[in-house]
């Protein structure tokens, strides 16, 4: 199988590469992406790059394979790369730190901006706070993201404004606490949202949902999102 | 660096609502005419001034006017905070933003001052 990797060392090259490299795949076996890196790594330890639970739960193997971002792990090479060619590049619109390794404070900062914890100052009742199985519902669709980064970084309007809007990963976690009925914060969390970049600028592109590998649809929560700041502003 | 300067309506929301609203009244003013000209398919200038000068008319064409303005500087803002970026003007990105948006404040400037000439025949 012919790979090519995006190989960048600071600390030695001037500026990143391409390198492409022929690699003996084990016969009836489809491997994963992540497992070639690895047989990659065995080759050439100097190949850096994040990984740790190899099952699509911790999120920190995104990255741009074959054009498209996604989990390594749970992408296998048949479907990543049908005519035989792999083609690994960092996520883009972070800074690449080192291969493919990027540098998500950007990423971590937007997170941060939507508050992402329970916000209540009622008294606590002795045991927990209750919800109905349908207030619990509502939550399905947005509790399940692992932070993977894949949408961010595949949106433009985050690449153009990274400073500015949240992007759907933050805004996907702004929205699962404005529907969380324990969540006393609406006014405002939305307050935090309606200038004309936090959320607005979000065209629809729908790029984070048709990516996102645990398969969420941030673009829907932030339609919802739009829908609440206007008829709360109306 | 992009900030809110120039945002028509301060806030996120208020544009959202604006560009919308003005794209409405722009369809309607746009079917109005098109439809004046469905219903008389052998028009004659005489026709079309005296229906178009009458006050109901020309009020609704300051309307479309004034949403012609609001709905193009909403959008070439937002385009021009999206697209002028340093990765492609480099130390000039804030200059070509500021050309981009005064071309487009002037053009418009023109444009809806001509058409209110027109339209209360000033002239
Ligand atoms: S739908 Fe919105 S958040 Fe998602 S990729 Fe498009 S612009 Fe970005
Ligand atoms: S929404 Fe999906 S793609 Fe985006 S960070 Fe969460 S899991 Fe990753
Ligand atoms: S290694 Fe944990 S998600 Fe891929």
């Amino acid at each position: 199988m012919r790979v090519s990797l995006y190989r960048y060392n600071p600390d030695t090259d001037a500026k990143p590469r391409m390198e492409d490299l022929e690699l003996e795949l084990p016969q009836g076996k489809d491997l994963m992406v992540l497992d070639v890196l690895e047989l990659l790594k065995a080759q050439d330890p100097s190949l850096s790059y994040r990984r740790s639970c190899r099952e699509g739960v911790c999120g920190s193997d995104g990255m741009n394979i074959n054009g498209k971002n996604g989990l390594a792990c749970t992408t296998p090479v048949s479907v990543a790369a049908p005519r035989g060619k792999l083609v690994l590049k960092p996520l883009q619109g972070l800074p690449v730190i080192r291969d493919l390794v990027v540098d998500m404070t950007q990423f971590y900062r937007q997170y941060e901006r939507v508050k992402p914890y329970l916000i209540n100052d009622e008294e606590p009742p002795a045991q927990e706070r209750l919800q109905s199985p349908a207030e619990r519902e509502q939550l399905d669709g947005l509790y399940e993201c692992i932070l993977c980064a894949c949408c961010t970084t595949s949106c433009p309007s985050f690449w153009w404004n990274p400073d500015k809007f949240v992007g759907p990963a933050g805004l996907l976690h702004a929205y699962r606490f404005l529907a969380d009925s324990r969540d006393t914060a609406d006014a405002e969390r939305l307050a935090e949202l309606e200038d004309p970049f936090s959320v607005f600028r979000c065209r629809g592109i729908m790029n984070c949902a048709s990516v996102c590998p645990r398969d969420l649809n941030p673009s829907a929560a932030i339609a919802k999102i739009k829908t609440r700041l206007v008829s709360d502003g109306i | 660096m992009v900030t809110d300067v120039g945002s028509l309506g301060r806030t996120g929301v208020a544009d959202f609502v604006l560009q919308r609203a003005s794209a409405v009244v722009l369809a309607l003013f746009g079917l109005c005419v098109g439809g004046w000209f469905a219903l008389n398919p052998d028009p004659t200038h005489a026709a079309f001034v005296a229906w178009f000068t009458a006050p109901a008319m020309s009020i609704f064409a300051t309307l479309a006017l004034a949403s012609l303005a609001v709905h193009a500087w909403i959008g070439m803002w937002t385009v021009g905070t999206d697209y002028f970026r340093p990765h492609y003007f480099g130390r000039f990105a804030t200059f070509a933003r500021g050309v981009w948006l005064g071309g487009t404040a002037l053009l418009t400037f023109v444009y809806v001052a001509w058409g209110l000439a027109i339209v209360w025949r000033l002239t």
